[in-house]
């Protein structure tokens, strides 16, 4: 078995003065290094599922419950452990950023952990330098784009050195050329920082290149697996609140009419070729 | 529009721009106590010249001082004449009923004319060379003392922090709020004062959701990046003492001398 960064069991929440719970006895594991995609509807429980795991909400009090992230299993005590190893970036840029400028911010989360000063400007540095922010290190939050403060939102989680970082529909505020360069970055860093990326989401490209994908409905998970397992049940995504990508519509339509579509050809450009070469042997 | 609300600060690099808040504010305090010590001519001749190289040294326009005292220009006129008519003492050049203009009425109210324009001139050299924010950081470190008090003074620097940033954005939110609502025909410019606060009242309410909604999302992401409230924590932003704020202050000492010499007793 792989190792899990996150492991989860019968985790369940009820808000406050509602009777049905938002999350409904959910488990799931997160493989260490991935990229693991939760979709579902709006009001679906997943914002709700970002804040358990990071202790931000506390769930019902059930003694088969587990959260685990890192080796560390989150309760009360534990809880400031967690958060050294887990970021969230928000959905709102404005509403994160708490810094008074670029750097200011990004230094946030290291003056909450008492890092002295002069490792705090090194890290600060580096961290917005990773993200290409450098240019813009003493701006103020109004002169910045939507996907520049994610940037700055990025750089301030890896400031604190997490090993998850929790994407909390962080690109759905950003138009399609933003989105595309905030989830470069993501990838990017990932791979330098050996991360893992759990991404909550509406946007099906975005999940049709995950590691793993969690379909959650009315707070009970409805299935887990890669991509292909997911995407060949068109009902399940429907009842998701989302659409198929453009390949897996056309790939599902394409088996049931009888043609062998084969295992290699997993993205849009391929089945265009792979059809292309159909229609010549034809 | 929101650089007119949150203060008037003009980017420069003269050598006010380098100076530390803290020496600013301090010199800005300690020029209003004693610009009471003139009393004389001379007095107030030193005093004029000493604000007026501190307004040459910030290397602005001159209209942005204007701008300053535009503003607050009928209050002095105000307070200038009634010091004119009613100060008596002197030789009487003119009288009618209570009122007459005296030999010290002129020279109060030309006193009081100077002093105001030049206190007004003196913050006006702080707030166009000091962003609020290191006014804010001044502040802080000026209410330090308070601490022993038990005052949580580095809470309410970093909420004083967080309000000055989030100034922009309800400006902002205000504006499309009240388009909005143009758009569906609403009228904020005419009509009678009753009038015109009942159509605020459609702006208010969302506005409020909104900076509530603000709350609550900025307060979950603090506590996620680790934010505990009370805890110890480290800064990044720190303020500098260096060289030009010991010309700062020792200029503005230079003054009090001058004042109390030429002052008459």
């Amino acid at each position: 078995m792989k190792d899990n960064i996150v492991t989860v069991q019968h985790l369940s929440f009820t808000y406050k003065d509602t009777k049905h719970p938002a999350v409904n006895d959910v488990s799931f594991n997160i493989p260490k290094g991935s990229w693991t995609t939760l979709v579902g509807h709006n009001g679906s429980g997943k914002s709700t599922i970002a804040r358990l795991l990071d202790g931000i909400l506390l769930p019902d009090e059930n003694s088969e419950t587990l959260i685990q992230i890192d080796g560390i299993t989150l309760n009360e005590k534990t809880m400031w452990d967690i958060r050294d190893k887990v970021g969230i970036v928000f959905q709102n840029p404005d509403n994160q950023f708490v810094g008074a400028t670029v750097e200011d911010d990004v230094a946030f989360g290291l003056e909450n952990r008492q890092v002295p000063r002069l490792k705090m400007q090194t890290i600060v540095h580096d961290v917005i330098n990773q993200v290409g922010m450098l240019k813009f290190q003493k701006s103020e939050p109004q002169y910045l784009s939507g996907g520049q403060k994610q940037r700055v939102a990025i750089a301030g989680i890896l400031a604190i050195g997490p090993k998850l970082i929790i994407l909390d529909e962080s690109t759905s505020m950003l138009d399609p050329a933003g989105k595309d360069k905030i989830l470069a970055l993501i990838r990017k860093v990932q791979k330098e920082n050996g991360l893992t990326i759990f991404s909550i989401t509406h946007d099906i490209n975005e999940a049709s290149q995950a590691d793993q994908i969690l379909v959650l409905n009315q707070g009970t998970l409805l299935a887990s697996g890669s991509p292909i397992e997911i995407f060949k049940d068109e009902s399940l995504i429907k009842s998701a609140g989302l659409e198929l990508p453009l390949f897996y519509k056309v790939k599902n339509k394409l088996i049931k009419r009888g043609i062998t579509v084969p295992q290699e050809i997993d993205n849009e450009k391929k089945l265009v070729n792979y059809l292309c070469q159909l229609n010549l042997k034809m | 529009m929101s650089k007119i609300i949150i203060g008037r600060y003009i980017p420069g690099d003269s050598i006010i721009y380098k100076m530390d808040p803290r020496g600013k504010i301090i010199a800005t305090f300690l020029f209003i106590v004693i610009i009471f010590l003139a009393n004389n001519w001379l007095s107030y001749l030193f005093l004029s010249v000493f604000t007026l190289l501190a307004v040459w040294a910030t290397k602005l326009k001159p209209k942005v001082f204007w701008d300053g005292v535009k503003p607050l220009i009928w209050l002095i006129l105000f307070t200038s004449v009634l010091q004119l008519f009613f100060t008596t003492g002197g030789k009487i050049y003119w009288h009618w009923g209570i009122l007459n203009i005296s030999e010290y009425g002129i020279q109060n109210s030309i006193f009081i004319f100077i002093r105001f324009v030049m206190i007004i001139l003196i913050s006006t050299v702080l707030t166009l060379t000091t962003t609020s924010l290191e006014i804010a950081d001044g502040m802080e470190w000026i209410l330090k003392p308070l601490g022993y008090l038990k005052v949580p003074v580095a809470q309410i620097a970093l909420v004083m922090s967080i309000a000055l940033r989030f100034v922009p954005i309800l400006l902002d939110q205000a504006v499309r709020i009240m388009n909005a609502q143009r758009a569906r025909g609403a009228d904020f410019n005419s009509g009678g004062l009753i009038k015109r606060i009942h159509s605020i009242i459609p702006i208010l309410i969302p506005l409020f959701i909104g900076s509530l909604t603000i709350a609550i999302d900025l307060a979950t992401a603090m506590e996620a990046r680790g934010y505990r409230e009370g805890a110890k924590r480290t800064r990044y932003r720190v303020l500098k003492w260096s060289k030009y704020d010991w010309i700062n202050l020792g200029y503005f000492t230079l003054l009090t001398l001058i004042l109390l010499l030429t002052r008459t007793y």
